[in-house]
């Protein structure tokens, strides 16, 4: 496993140097014309290129900030800024973290829950299956504001109505994972059981559900993903209450692009986080359930 | 109950020894898309108590399918079988039998212990009774040391004999084995072979053996239930007239080679090996 990760760090490192190289090409195309206007306007001709380059690298609202302009405005936003006010981003991802968390939670209770109802019961499965996909088809962007409105018109505000947002994105992929993680134990195994004259309960605590921990870990780690992107959209209707949401949103009415990008990358640690936590958590279960090393 | 089933057949006919299982013209059609399959077809026969029966016969000629019916694991579609002198259900509710697999069907994410374990859990056994059960099983398969290691962790005949040992834990009396040591290399199975005849020699067992080989089947077995397919039906039933006793080298004196030549000749019958 080490070794893997050690095997690793030169491809990526490589990748994301590319990326990185490519990312201030584009930095120089897209504000050159911005850069050019400025000069115009001051009447400077012959700018030299070093002098060129270091104005497109320094504007103060480029279409797009070059890398350095993100990692700084990321690293004062978040190590130099008092976490308690909503300069910090540590502040907004606090907010859109805990939504994400308690949407998360619900979405993997309220997908295994249905993942069981479907599992056992052919009414269920037919009737079923096919609003959960339905539901999946319908834009977030279009629902999440309702959800925000129709809560808040009954009283609930702040975290829940977006926790809801996450629920309704997260549980789709711990449904059909969990079915199938359910549905996962061969016939042998079923058979077995059955010849114990095992009780429904017996069959569910000692074979369908050890049998589905599996899909559980992956549909957990896409479900987190989701839920992370549904706590942000739905921040976007909530105005200035925080959270990235509100600060990406904020960021693009006041044209701060770097204010955007550093959001953005702030999203990405945290998403990749609960990612990784997810798999640490499936490393220790799975090592309890004897998996081999 | 078993008494009071005697007591009723008797009125009919003497029996000798305590039938376990019993069916008469019993046949099991699986309705498919290809048309039916007939995979059981008028198939007499009776098994008493303490008898090692084997069935043999080609891919196709229902002794699996045989074996599941007693195990209630698929219906039969016509005639009457009976287990222990009830219906097979009623023997499967009572925990009337303990059935070994194919494969050895262990649950990866339990250890040896706790998979030989997992049929005294479902049954309500205490904590102190399973640790008892799984103890003495495990000694009587050979594999006392290896409690707590994973499936993964043991080669296939071991990982078979745990799976035997799960079927024996919870004392069952009669034991059906579905070509238990098919996918094992030969040395492994004659040892297992061994191993099974002194078992049944120690628990007195009635014991129902499905394979494909001929001298697996005369080696273990009282009775061998010779099958053909298309329809899966009984060609013949050979009563052994080897000891209990058996040595591995029994299987090079003449009387074990003319049985095994009478279920070769059985097995020729059912035209098993055209097409």
């Amino acid at each position: 496993m080490r070794s893997r990760a050690r095997d690793s760090i030169l491809p990526v490192t490589v990748v994301v140097l590319a990326i990185i190289a490519l990312w201030y090409v584009f930095t120089v195309i897209l504000n050159t014309p911005w850069q050019q206007s400025v000069y115009a306007r001051a009447d400077q001709v012959d700018v030299p290129v070093s002098q060129f380059l270091a104005d497109v690298f320094a504007q103060q609202r480029p279409v797009l900030p070059a890398p350095h302009q993100v990692a700084v405005e990321f690293w004062n936003s978040v190590v130099n800024a008092d976490p308690g006010t909503p300069r910090s981003l540590l502040f907004h991802a606090w907010i859109t973290l805990s939504a994400t968390g308690l949407g998360f939670i619900f979405g993997t209770l309220l997908g295994i829950g249905l993942a069981v109802l479907i599992v056992h019961n052919r009414a269920m499965d037919r009737s079923l299956m096919p609003w959960i996909i339905a539901s999946q088809t319908i834009p977030i962007l279009a629902i999440a504001p309702m959800v925000v409105v129709v809560l808040a018109s009954i009283g609930l505000t702040g975290l829940v109505p977006k926790a809801l947002i996450s629920t309704y994105l997260s549980f789709f992929p711990v449904v059909v994972g969990m079915v199938k993680g359910f549905r996962s134990p061969e016939a042998i195994h079923l058979d077995l059981m059955r010849t114990y004259n095992a009780s429904g309960a017996q069959v569910f605590w000692k074979l369908r559900w050890p049998a589905a921990i599996p899909f559980l870990f992956t549909s957990m780690k896409v479900g987190v993903a989701a839920s992370l992107v549904g706590a942000i959209v739905g921040e976007l209707p909530t105005g200035a209450a925080g959270g990235l949401g509100s600060r990406l949103l904020a960021g693009s009415y006041y044209g701060q692009t770097t204010q955007i990008w550093a959001a953005l990358l702030m999203a990405a640690a945290l998403s990749a986080a609960l990612i990784f936590a997810i798999g640490g958590l499936q490393k220790i279960t799975q090592k309890a359930m004897g998996a081999a090393a | 109950m078993i008494n009071e089933r005697r007591r009723a057949k008797g009125c009919k006919r003497l029996t000798t020894g305590t039938k376990v299982v019993e069916a008469k013209g019993l046949g099991l059609t699986f309705e498919t898309a290809d048309g039916p399959v007939h995979a059981l077809s008028d198939v007499d026969l009776s098994i008493s108590k303490g008898e090692f029966v084997s069935f043999i016969g080609p891919s196709g000629c229902g002794k699996t399918t045989f074996l599941r019916v007693i195990a209630d694991l698929e219906q039969p579609t016509s005639g009457t079988i009976t287990v222990n002198g009830h219906s097979p259900e009623h023997a499967r509710r009572d925990r009337a039998y303990g059935y070994v697999f194919q494969a050895a069907a262990l649950y990866p994410w339990r250890t040896i212990e706790r998979n030989v374990g997992l049929p005294l859990e479902i049954m309500g056994y205490s904590k102190a009774q399973q640790t008892e059960r799984i103890a003495r099983t495990l000694e009587m398969v050979n594999l006392s040391g290896f409690e707590k290691k994973y499936p993964w962790q043991l080669s296939g005949g071991m990982q078979q004999r745990a799976s035997i040992a799960r079927a024996l834990a919870f004392d069952a009396d009669l034991l059906l084995m579905d070509e238990p040591f098919g996918a094992l290399d030969e040395i492994v199975r004659d040892h297992l072979n061994e191993q099974l005849l002194d078992l049944w020699a120690k628990t007195e067992k009635t014991i129902c053996f499905v394979t494909h080989s001929i001298p697996e089947a005369v080696y273990l077995s009282t009775k061998i239930v010779v099958m053909s397919p298309r329809p899966g039906r009984v060609t013949d039933v050979i009563e052994s007239t080897l000891p209990r006793e058996r040595p591995l080298d029994i299987r090079e004196t003449p009387e074990f080679l003319a049985i095994a030549a009478r279920v070769r000749e059985g097995l020729r019958a059912g035209h098993s090996y055209e097409e």
